[in-house]
């Protein structure tokens, strides 16, 4: 199995020079506008946010799978696992945020011994969309994972899973040898206990993000696609796809630069870039925290780590309303939810 | 002066064609993006059609704009190279049919 960027001691592991390069070359010489000067074209600068919709909640940056274009850099080696101490913390939010979705993350969220305890806790608060992004395979990975579909069951979790296409050969390429397989069986589980039948309250979404230096196509196309071979191949049902763009930063900038894509992938993603996505990028909704209990304006700029322009910079100071008074910070990897129908955790945003 | 008569960056200015003739430029981008769009065939199956003529048309800027293009859509790679053979197949085709010219000709003249 590959490693981390970490691991490895990848020069790109340092988010300042991850930095450094998308603020560099392209973008210092002026052949392409940096995303400041491209919003302050329409009247966008600074990038403020609205009304809080999204908490987002990062359980450590561990997995069991190690995807060739994570932007987490998760991975096995990967210890960074949010405390007990640090959930509390985050219940007492979720207790009173105006929030109407809860989005748990990694990494693989279910990789935390506390995982299970912190979803009962958090279910009690009672809000709306209680979101869990499960990589599938985890759900197969060994036998005390084998109830998760039970368990999402019960807590009413709304399940968002990756699914890069529906053929095997594509799907392993991007996330692994045996994913696909292990995905489709998690899949049928998922199905089994009513998740992603049509009418079913038990909501399964899943998430495509393209397998290379390409931007993703229309996501209605691509979720009829993926919904007739599915079916057709493994009377699998979900809900909807949500089709995300791969932002260049860690894993799949390191990708991008090593096969001499990262230039015209960058040219791709400006060319596309559509103001009215803007409005509605996921930062301008959304808080994410980290397993450490950083806030930050979205998961790349936690990945990043561009903590929140803000007075309030940790869950243990978290006030919403000093919160919604902050500028979002931004670069030149935002151009990724500003391409063509925008994107974000919950897909196309124009 | 460049080293090749073909540069993969050009294809990012052919919307620039505009600039020397803005009234026929923009009729062209029109009439293009018109007919890419989902119709009694799919955005799928144009893109296809237009990687398989791509092809036969032999021009490099087509076969990277939309090998991407289906890349994008989520089309395999024994899609795309089935279209390819179905182009190759009618380009070999009409080649091989002028044979009956050919074999009119001999019979004719020399039958």
């Amino acid at each position: 199995m590959k490693k981390s960027l970490q691991a490895r001691n990848n020069d790109l592991a340092n988010t300042e020079r991850q930095l450094e390069i998308l603020s560099n070359g392209i973008f210092a010489d002026g052949e392409l506008p940096t995303f400041a000067n491209k919003i302050k074209e329409t009247n966008q600068f600074p990038l403020r946010p609205k009304k809080l919709e999204i908490l987002q909640i990062n359980l450590g940056y561990m997995c069991n799978q190690v995807c060739t274009h994570c932007h987490v850099d998760a991975g096995p080696d990967r210890k960074e696992i949010m405390t007990i101490e640090t959930m509390q913390q985050c219940l007492d939010v979720i207790k009173k945020t105006e929030a109407h979705t809860l989005d748990l993350t990694g990494g693989a969220p279910e990789m935390n011994p506390n995982f299970k305890w912190f979803v009962e806790e958090a279910s009690k608060a009672g809000i709306k969309d209680f979101i869990v992004r499960s990589n599938l395979t985890i759900i197969r990975a060994n036998k005390k994972y084998h109830d998760l579909p039970q368990f999402f069951k019960k807590h009413g979790v709304h399940v968002v899973s990756s699914m890069p296409h529906w053929t095997r050969g594509k799907t392993d390429k991007q996330r692994g040898d045996g994913v696909f397989d292990k995905s489709i069986k998690a899949l049928q589980m998922l199905n089994e206990v009513g998740y992603g039948t049509k009418g079913s309250d038990l909501k399964l979404d899943l998430v495509y993000n393209p397998s290379g230096a390409f931007l993703p196509g229309d996501q209605m196309a691509l979720e009829n696609d993926f919904k007739k071979a599915l079916k057709t191949d493994f009377n699998i049902d979900f809900h909807n796809l949500f089709a995300i763009t791969n932002l260049p930063i860690s894993r799949f900038l390191d990708y991008l630069i090593a096969s001499e894509n990262y230039e015209d992938y960058m040219f791709a993603l400006v060319e596309a870039y559509n103001p009215s996505a803007v409005e509605n990028v996921m930062c301008t909704n959304t808080i994410s925290v980290s397993w450490d209990g950083w806030l930050y304006d979205c998961d790349f700029n936690q990945m990043l780590n561009l903590k929140v322009a803000s007075k309030v910079k940790h869950i243990a100071d978290y006030n919403e309303e000093l919160l919604q008074n902050r500028n979002i910070i931004i670069n030149q990897h935002c151009y990724g939810c500003t391409a063509g129908a925008g994107s974000s955790c919950q897909g196309v945003v124009a | 002066m460049s080293k090749t008569y073909y540069n993969a960056a050009d294809l990012r200015k052919f919307g620039k064609i505009t600039e020397w003739n803005e009234e026929l430029g923009n009729k062209f981008f029109d009439y293009y993006g018109k007919v890419f769009e989902e119709g009694a065939l799919t955005a799928r199956e144009k893109s296809l059609i237009a990687l398989a003529v791509a092809h036969t048309e032999q021009c490099p800027y087509c076969i990277d704009a939309y090998t991407k293009d289906g890349l994008q859509r989520g089309v395999t790679k024994e899609e795309m190279m089935e279209a390819v053979h179905v182009g190759a197949a009618i380009k070999s085709g009409a080649t091989l049919v002028h044979s009956v010219q050919m074999m009119n000709k001999v019979n004719k003249l020399d039958g």
